[in-house]
């Protein structure tokens, strides 16, 4: 906060304009008055790389992994198809189930985003023999 | 995450028996809380290590045939996969308990044992209150009030009817 307050002081009435646009792009990237905003393709296309790189090892994938839901957004569909592919890599079926389980809870009260999401990735998880957590019964208790 | 991992009630550290061994210097024995824990958190879904670290012949077995194609694996043995590297699915670790209704039912029975408690240090503790109390010395209290002319106004004395004596209707 009193970041903010140098920065409105110290500038002017442009950086403020610019802090006003900061605050519209996505929250991953910082507030910076100077700096430039990432678009969500820049966004995705970074994360869809981070999971995409052949031989990513499984501490790589468990900390993107942490990392994004950590984010305030639900992945995009690309960024999870690319994050699946990896466990394909490493042989890990059980991480795959727990990040289909990781994104509809980050969903939270949007029922309506983990479906579109299932719909989205279903020729990647047929294509790779991934079961979400409905069909395995796991989504109760 | 760190204070998680403090505050976590099931954690299932990574067993390590090697110790480390440093430009020849001696050996730095590695201390059990230093090493990665399990803990199954919303906000961390892969934790640091598998939940089971010692496979049994069967789940050795299951882990190379998840090598293979993920399409010849049954619902059990999904399941199993699941389970070797976690403890809690989502939905175990997200579900409430009936916790409240202990807690709630305690502090209303301590908040009624401090009453009894009141009431027993009422009787035999405290001694009797002054005589400023009485009825009688009260009424003297409020007729010194209505003389003095306390708030006339808007206030108390403005409520006195002067002339009938009595209060205002």
């Amino acid at each position: 906060m009193f970041r903010a307050v140098f920065r409105l002081s110290a500038t002017g009435a442009r950086s403020l304009a610019r802090s006003q646009q900061c605050r519209l792009a996505p929250v991953a990237t910082r507030c910076y008055s100077h700096g430039k905003v990432e678009s969500d393709e820049e966004f995705d296309a970074r994360w869809v790389t981070y999971f995409s790189k052949p031989d990513i090892d499984a501490w790589e994938l468990k900390k993107g992994m942490n990392t994004l839901i950590g984010y305030d957004l639900v992945p995009e569909a690309k960024i999870l198809d690319s994050a699946l592919r990896a466990c394909r890599r490493l042989n890990d079926m059980a991480s795959a189930i727990r990040i289909l389980e990781a994104i509809k809870d980050k969903a939270g009260p949007h029922k309506d985003i983990y479906p579109y999401l299932i719909q989205e990735l279903k020729p990647t998880l047929t294509e790779l023999g991934i079961s979400t957590p409905e069909e395995l019964g796991m989504d109760r208790l | 995450m760190l204070a998680s991992r403090a505050l976590s009630l099931v954690s299932k550290r990574a067993i390590s028996t090697s110790v480390c061994l440093r430009g020849g210097h001696g050996v730095a024995k590695v201390e059990d809380y230093a090493l990665p824990v399990y803990f199954d958190r919303r906000e961390n879904p892969l934790p640091d290590i598998n939940y089971v670290q010692t496979l049994s012949p069967e789940q050795i077995s299951l882990k190379e045939k998840e090598k293979g194609s993920w399409i010849s694996l049954s619902n059990e043995e999904k399941i199993a996969l699941y389970r070797i590297s976690f403890k809690q699915s989502f939905a175990e670790m997200n579900q409430g308990s009936a916790e409240w209704k202990s807690v709630f039912g305690g502090v209303l029975f301590f908040i009624g044992f401090t009453g009894l408690v009141v009431l027993w240090q009422r009787k035999y503790v405290y001694g009797p209150v002054p005589p400023t109390f009485d009825d009688e010395h009260k009424a003297k209290e409020l007729q010194r009030m209505l003389d003095m002319r306390i708030n006339p106004v808007e206030g108390f004395s403005a409520k006195w009817d002067y002339e009938n004596k009595q209060w205002k209707k």
